[in-house]
């Protein structure tokens, strides 16, 4: 979803640390997505592909670290792993999960020259 | 193009953008950033190995951060103002224009109601509002799918809202992308009309599970319909257990009352709230002025 707002999102990061710390060129961008942040991997590395064009990360590597899926299951009271946001509980069935990893979406580190 | 503010992208009714505009929120404009973006002409890979001069910069921020700080800024707004801000989030065609001016038929003889209305293009929307006697200012998104918080920000200029009464932000019609961008809002609305599939929820769980309350419009379609309304309830409830489910018809009013009624609340307890943070700023006044004239 919205994937191209995220990666103007990420240029601006980009651009507003280049203007901090006086770097020419970015190299590689590092993101970490969480697996249930309703981010489509392949869309947003499309959609920064275009939007770093003329930019500092014009050409830049993009590294996308996938953080895993994690809940808490009211019902069976403890955290279980979970591959996607309203899955049902891998132990008990049940759909009273909230989701508490892997909903982050960050850019971790840069690359820059 | 600038998804984040709008501007040159998308446009604010009344907003000239030919003028470089003091930014509220004290951040340089993004699209200057964009201005001269030019395809194709970025460096190549060309450095020699070995010679690289390569180092390593640790950001750590949030991507969604800046969203999020207008969000902010605009949740200290409707603090301050004592405004019960809902962000109407459907589909597109699901009635959530003709629910807003029924709405505000009922309640602006009780309470001051202002609308922030967003869509790609027009101001069809914001005319109709106006006609229904309600505040109203367009934003359209251009390109963009959905409203975010800077865009709302920008918005709240162009309103000169009263204290103490509600506002209605209509989201772009769009299940998806708007679940994700906080607004500043008291509560997401998703409206869902009985003419669409009773297995939405499902299909489009991250807005069911951002939204507060669940309007099911349209019911007095219900028995020309196929609709399984328990069953609809249901899924919603899969997705989010402590969703409230409001049926209503805009077109009849079968059901405005409690969804009024639950409106009129909320604005009650914003009301509620700045009058007690008026009270406190009095009394902290009153406090300092003991102190000086004990000093004086």
């Amino acid at each position: 979803m919205h994937e191209m707002s995220l990666a103007e999102s990420i240029l601006q990061i980009v651009e507003d640390a280049a203007a901090k710390q006086g770097f020419k060129r970015v190299s590689e961008v590092r993101l970490e997505i969480g697996a249930l942040a309703g981010v489509e991997p392949e869309a947003l590395a499309f959609c920064l592909d275009v939007v770093f064009r003329g930019s500092v990360a014009a050409g830049a590597r993009v590294e996308l670290e996938r953080l895993p899926g994690q809940g808490f299951c009211l019902d069976c009271g403890e955290t279980v792993p979970v591959m996607a946001r309203y899955d049902a509980c891998p132990k008990c069935g049940g759909y009273q999960v909230q989701a508490t990893g892997g909903t982050e979406m960050r850019v971790k580190d840069l690359l820059v020259e | 193009m600038c998804s984040v503010c709008g501007c040159g992208q998308g446009e604010i009714e009344g907003h000239d953008h030919t003028h470089s505009h003091e930014h509220p929120h004290g951040e340089p404009h993004y699209h200057e950033h964009l201005g001269g973006l030019h395809y194709g002409l970025g460096p190549a890979h060309a450095h020699a190995p070995g010679l690289s001069q390569e180092r390593m910069v640790r950001i750590e921020q949030d991507i969604l951060g800046k969203n999020n700080t207008y969000a902010a800024d605009n949740r200290r707004y409707f603090a301050e103002h004592g405004l019960f801000a809902v962000n109407l989030v459907s589909s597109p065609g699901s009635g959530k224009t003709t629910l807003l001016v029924k709405t505000i038929a009922l309640l602006k003889d009780k309470l001051p109601v202002a609308v922030v209305e967003g869509d790609q293009q027009t101001s069809m929307d914001a005319d109709r509002i106006r006609a229904s006697g309600a505040a109203a200012v367009q934003v359209n998104t251009g390109k963009g799918c959905h409203l975010d918080a800077h865009m709302v920000g920008h918005a709240l200029e162009h309103l000169n809202l009263a204290n103490d009464g509600l506002l209605m932000i209509e989201n772009v019609g769009n299940l998806v992308c708007p679940s994700a961008f906080d607004l500043g809002e008291a509560h997401k609305v998703v409206i869902l009309s009985v003419t669409e599939g009773e297995d939405k929820p499902l299909k489009y769980p991250d807005m069911f599970h951002a939204a507060d309350v669940m309007l099911l419009n349209k019911i007095d379609l219900l028995p020309y319909l196929a609709f399984d309304v328990d069953q609809c309830v249901e899924y919603a409830h899969r997705i989010n257990p402590k969703l409230e489910v409001l049926k209503v018809s805009a077109t009849t009013g079968e059901g405005m009352e409690r969804w009024l009624a639950w409106l009129t609340e909320g604005v009650d307890v914003a009301t509620a709230a700045r009058q007690q943070n008026v009270n406190l700023l009095k009394k902290r006044i009153a406090e300092l002025e003991v102190q000086l004239a004990a000093k004086g």
